[in-house]
C-alpha cells in the first residue's frame, strides 16, 4: 500500500517536473511599460494571458510621459501603452513603432461625495453651488483637456476660472485626490478611478457620466516597439488585449473597449 | 563665608564634595588634580548647572537647597574662564559695556571704570575686535569685565592655562594687584603649587570629586605629606615687602611681616635687580633643599642669609632624609630637609635653637 | 506684460515672492524656539525629532502634498481642531495652504542651520552672560541670536530659495488657481506641458538667475561671517 503510494507520487513528480521543463523550454519574457492609470487592469488582463499561454509579461509602470522618454533614450521595453494618442504618435513618426492602436476610451465622470450630482449635475455646474471643482490640468492631462470641453460645452469654463473655482491636479490622480478627500467639493475624474475594487470611494458618494459627445474620445493607444527581440510573443499579447477575454476585463475597471 | 555640601552628576562625573566652609575673605585656591572636580565645584556654587543639588550658604544668604537655587544672575559672581568667554559679536569696549550695563547700581564695590581700564591695559584695545586680541589680552579684558559688574566674589577658573609663560607671568601679576588692592573675596581654580604659594589665603583641597580639607595656606606647607609638594621637596612661603637697603639702592631685601604680637621682622638679602621693585606685600618662596642647618653662626661662608630660628619638630620625608621645620623669629615658617645622618651627629630636636642658611629664595613676585 | 518680446504673466513670480517671504517669516517665528529647543534638549527623543524635522527632506513631495491635503482639507484634523476656535472654511486650495505646506516641507531649511549654530554656541559665554546678570530673554536677544546670526541668516536665504524652487507640495495644496495659488514653478510646468517654450525659457531663466545670486549671497555671508567670528 505504502509502496504503491510512494510510486504513484513519485512518477507524478517527474511528470509534473518535465512538463514544467517543456514550457520552459517554450516560455518566453516580454517587458512593457504601462501608463499608471492602467496597472491594475493590465495586471488582472496579463495574468489571464499567461495562463493561457505560458510566458511570462513583466510590466514598467510610469506616468506615460516619463515613459515616452525612456524609451526614447533606449529603455529595453517591448511595448508601451500610454495614456493618451498623442505619444504613441510621436514613436510611430520617429520610426520606433510601426503603428499603435487604440486599447481603451477613457470616460469622464464627475464625482462628488456630498452634492447630488447624479441627480441635477447641470444644475450644480451652472449655480456654481460649490467652492472647488477639481480637475486635471488641460495642458497635461487629456482627462483634463476632456473636463475643460463638458464645461466650455456649458459656457461655464472662463467664468470659473476666473473666479477661481478651478483647481487642477498635474495629473488626473491628482484632482481624483483633490476631490476624494473633500478638498474640492466635486471634481472631473476617470470613471477607472472610481470602478476600481479597491478605489476608496468606490461605495461612496455620486457620479454623474457627462455624454460621450460632449468631449473628444479619451483614447488610450498601445503599440509593439520595434526594437524587441520577442515580436511575436509582444504580438500575441497585444493581440489577446484587443480580444474579448481581455475586453471584460478592461471594461470592468471602468474603461469603453474600441 | 561660605558653606555648603554640594552634588553635581555631569556623564560619568560625579561630584559630591561633602559638607564644607570656609571664609570668603582674600584668596582662597581650589587645588587638585586635574579631573578632580575643582571646575565642577566651582560652577555648582556660580549656580551655572541646573542639576546641582545640595546646599551653599554665601554668609547668611541661601544660594542653594535641594533642588531650590538662586539663579548665577542674581548671585553678583564675577567671573574669569579659562577661555576668557568673550562675546565674539562685540568689540573690546562692547564687553565692558555689557557687563556695565548690567551691574547693580546699590550694591557691590564700585571700582572706577577708568582704573580698571589701566589696571588691565586695555585702554589701547578698546575699539578692537575680540577676534584680534591675543591669549594675553583677552585673559585682560575677561578681568576688566569680571571687575567692572561689581562682582561680590571673583572666581578665576585656571586662567592661565592656555598662555605662554611672559603672558602667565604678566597675569599673575596682574590678578595679585588686582585681588589684593580692590579686596574682592576670589575664589581660584589652579594646579599649580606656585600660584597657590603666591596668592592663597587658604587653600580647598579636592580629590575624586570631594573636598578633601580646606586648610589655611600655612597649614597646608605645615605637613610632610601636604599635596602642594612637588618632587622639589617641601617649600615655606613667607609673607613680607620689598625694599631697597639702604646706600644700596641697585640691592634689594625682603623684610617679613610679623605673624605675632613679639615677633621681629626677618631680613633676607636679595640678588634681584632694583628695577624689578615693585608695591605692596610679597611672597617669598623657600625651597627646604636650600636650607642647611648650623648650631652657630658661620663666618668666611658665601652663604648671606643666616637666619636664628627654632626647630619646631621633625618629620621623615622618605627614606633617609627629614624635614626640620623652623620657626624664624617673626613667626614664620622655614623648612629644612637635611640626612638622618646629619640630624643624628647634630643631635638635632624640637626645642632647640638652631641658624638656617638660606642658599637662595624665589620672590614670588 | 512683455518681456525680452516675449508676452508673460508676472503675476506667478509676485504671488511666488510672496509667499517666500511669508514662509521664511513664519519659519523664523517657529524655527528659532523649535531649533533652541532641539539644540539643549538632552532627551534620548531628540534624535527622534529630529528625523522628524528632518523627513519632509525624505519624502517626494506629492506624498507630503497628498498628506497635506488631507490634514489640511475641509474635514482635516488640523481643520476640525481650528474649528474649536470658530474656524471657518479649509486651508486648502488658498495663500494660507501655500504657505502652511511651504513651511512644513522648508521645515528642516530652517531648523537644520539654526540648530548647527546654537551648538555651535561656547557654553562659557552663556555662563558667562549669566553670571553678568543676564536673564534669559536678554541672553537671548543679545548674546544667542547675535552669535547665531550665520545660521538664521543661511536658515532664512536657504527657506527662501527652497520655497520659490518647490513646486510638488504647493501644486498639491494649492491646486493651481490662475491667479490665486500658482506659483512660478507651476507657471514654468504649465508653459511646457501647452508647448509654450519661450514663456518656459523665459520664467526658467529667472528662477536659474535668482536662485543662483540667492546661493552666491549664502555662501558670501556664510564666509564674512565666518572670517569676522574666527
Amino acid at each position: 500500500m505504502l509502496e504503491k503510494t510512494l510510486k504513484t507520487s513519485l512518477a507524478t513528480a517527474l511528470l509534473g517536473v518535465s512538463l514544467l521543463a517543456s514550457a520552459l523550454a517554450q516560455a518566453e519574457t516580454i517587458t512593457v511599460a504601462i501608463a499608471a492609470n492602467f496597472t491594475k487592469t493590465i495586471e488582472e488582463v496579463g495574468a489571464a494571458w499567461e495562463a493561457k499561454t505560458g510566458h511570462d509579461v513583466r510590466f514598467s509602470f510610469g506616468p506615460s510621459g516619463k515613459l515616452l522618454a525612456q524609451i526614447q533614450n533606449g529603455a529595453p521595453f517591448d511595448g508601451y501603452f500610454s495614456a493618451d494618442t498623442r505619444r504613441p504618435q510621436i514613436l510611430v513618426d520617429s520610426g520606433e513603432a510601426l503603428d499603435f492602436f487604440v486599447y481603451a476610451k477613457g470616460q469622464l465622470a464627475l464625482y462628488s461625495e456630498k452634492l447630488p450630482v447624479d441627480e441635477n449635475a447641470e444644475t450644480i455646474l451652472a449655480n456654481g453651488d460649490f467652492r472647488h471643482l477639481a480637475m486635471a490640468n488641460p495642458k497635461a492631462a487629456p482627462y483634463g483637456l476632456a473636463a475643460r470641453q463638458v464645461l466650455e460645452k456649458r459656457g461655464l469654463y472662463r467664468m470659473l476660472r476666473d473666479e477661481g473655482r478651478i483647481v487642477q491636479g498635474e495629473s488626473i490622480s491628482q484632482a481624483f485626490q483633490f476631490a476624494a478627500t473633500g478638498n474640492a467639493q466635486l471634481g472631473f475624474v476617470a470613471l477607472s478611478q472610481l470602478r476600481d475594487p479597491e478605489s476608496p470611494v468606490k461605495a461612496r458618494g455620486q457620479v454623474w457620466m457627462p455624454p460621450t459627445e460632449d468631449y473628444e474620445p479619451i483614447q488610450q493607444g498601445a503599440l509593439v516597439l520595434t526594437r524587441s527581440e520577442h515580436p511575436e510573443v509582444v504580438e500575441d499579447f497585444m493581440a489577446f488585449v484587443q480580444g474579448r477575454e481581455a475586453a471584460e476585463i478592461i471594461q470592468k475597471f471602468g474603461y469603453d473597449t474600441p | 563665608m561660605f558653606e555648603g555640601n554640594l552634588s553635581l552628576k555631569l556623564g560619568n562625573f560625579q561630584l559630591d564634595s561633602g559638607p564644607f566652609a570656609f571664609h570668603s575673605e582674600g584668596v582662597t585656591a581650589l587645588f587638585g588634580r586635574s579631573g578632580s572636580g575643582k571646575s565642577t565645584l566651582l560652577r555648582a556654587m556660580a549656580g551655572l548647572d541646573r542639576r546641582t543639588r545640595g546646599s551653599l550658604r554665601y554668609h547668611d544668604e541661601v544660594w542653594q537647597d535641594g533642588r531650590r537655587a538662586l539663579p548665577a544672575e542674581r548671585r553678583d559672581i564675577g567671573m574669569v574662564f579659562q577661555h576668557a568667554a568673550l562675546l565674539a559679536n562685540r568689540s573690546v569696549r562692547g564687553n565692558l559695556a555689557f557687563a556695565e550695563q548690567r551691574a547693580p547700581r546699590d550694591r557691590g564695590p564700585a571700582i572706577d571704570r577708568n582704573e580698571i581700564i589701566e589696571r588691565t591695559g586695555i585702554g589701547p584695545l578698546l575699539d578692537r575686535s575680540v577676534a584680534n586680541l591675543s591669549g594675553g589680552e583677552r585673559q585682560r579684558l575677561a578681568i576688566a569685565r569680571a571687575l567692572i559688574g561689581r562682582p561680590r566674589v571673583l572666581m578665576v577658573d585656571e586662567p592661565l592655562a592656555a598662555l605662554d609663560w611672559r603672558a602667565k607671568a604678566e597675569l599673575l601679576d596682574l590678578f595679585e594687584s588686582v585681588i589684593h588692592d580692590f579686596g574682592i573675596p576670589t575664589i581660584l581654580i589652579t594646579h599649580a603649587p606656585l600660584e597657590v604659594e603666591r596668592l592663597a589665603d587658604r587653600v580647598v583641597f579636592m580629590d575624586a570629586g570631594r573636598v578633601e580639607r580646606v586648610e589655611s595656606l600655612r597649614a597646608a606647607l605645615d605637613r610632610v605629606d601636604s599635596p602642594l609638594f612637588t618632587e622639589e621637596g617641601p617649600v615655606a612661603s613667607l609673607t613680607g615687602h620689598v625694599e631697597p637697603i639702604t646706600d644700596e639702592p641697585r640691592r634689594l631685601r625682603f623684610v617679613t611681616t610679623p605673624q605675632t604680637n613679639d615677633g621681629q621682622p626677618v631680613i633676607f638679602q636679595l640678588g634681584t635687580d632694583g628695577n624689578s621693585i615693585g608695591r605692596g606685600p610679597r611672597r617669598l618662596r623657600v625651597r627646604a633643599d636650600d636650607v642647611a642647618l648650623a648650631r652657630k653662626r658661620i663666618d668666611g661662608i658665601s652663604m648671606q642669609n643666616q637666619l636664628p630660628a627654632r626647630i619646631e619638630r621633625i618629620e621623615t620625608t622618605g627614606p633617609g632624609r627629614k624635614a626640620v621645620f623652623l620657626t624664624l623669629n617673626d613667626g614664620q615658617r622655614l623648612v629644612s630637609e637635611v640626612t638622618d645622618r646629619a640630624v643624628a651627629d647634630m643631635g638635632l630636636d624640637a626645642g632647640q635653637g638652631v641658624t638656617a642658611l638660606v642658599k637662595s629664595a624665589a620672590l614670588l613676585r | 506684460m512683455t518681456l525680452f518680446g516675449i508676452p508673460l504673466d508676472i503675476h506667478p513670480i509676485w504671488l511666488t515672492l510672496e509667499v517666500a517671504a511669508l514662509t521664511t517669516l513664519a519659519l523664523l517665528i517657529i524655527g528659532i524656539p523649535l531649533a533652541w529647543w532641539l539644540a539643549r534638549m538632552q532627551s534620548r527623543w531628540r534624535v527622534l525629532l529630529e528625523a522628524l524635522v528632518s523627513l519632509p527632506l525624505v519624502l517626494p513631495p506629492t506624498v507630503l502634498g497628498f498628506y497635506l491635503i488631507i490634514a489640511l482639507g475641509p474635514s482635516g484634523p488640523v481643520t476640525e481642531f481650528l474649528g474649536l476656535f470658530g474656524f471657518e472654511g479649509q486651508l486648502t486650495f488658498n495663500l494660507m495652504g501655500l504657505v502652511i505646506g511651504s513651511v512644513i516641507f522648508s521645515l528642516p531649511f530652517m531648523v537644520q542651520p539654526m540648530m548647527s549654530a546654537f551648538q555651535a554656541l561656547p557654553e562659557e559665554v552663556l555662563d558667562a552672560a549669566r553670571l553678568m546678570r543676564a536673564g534669559f530673554v536678554d541672553r537671548f536677544v543679545n548674546v544667542i541670536l547675535p552669535l547665531a546670526r550665520q545660521g538664521l541668516v543661511v536658515g532664512s536665504v536657504l527657506t527662501f530659495a527652497h520655497t520659490v524652487g518647490e513646486f510638488g507640495v504647493v501644486l498639491m495644496v494649492g491646486g493651481n488657481i490662475e491667479g490665486e495659488t500658482r506659483l512660478v514653478s507651476i507657471a514654468i510646468f504649465d508653459h511646457v506641458e501647452s508647448f509654450e517654450y519661450e514663456q518656459a525659457h523665459l520664467l526658467s531663466a529667472i528662477m536659474v538667475v535668482f536662485s543662483l545670486l540667492t546661493l552666491v549671497s549664502v555662501y558670501l555671508i556664510n564666509r564674512r561671517l565666518s572670517a569676522r567670528l574666527g
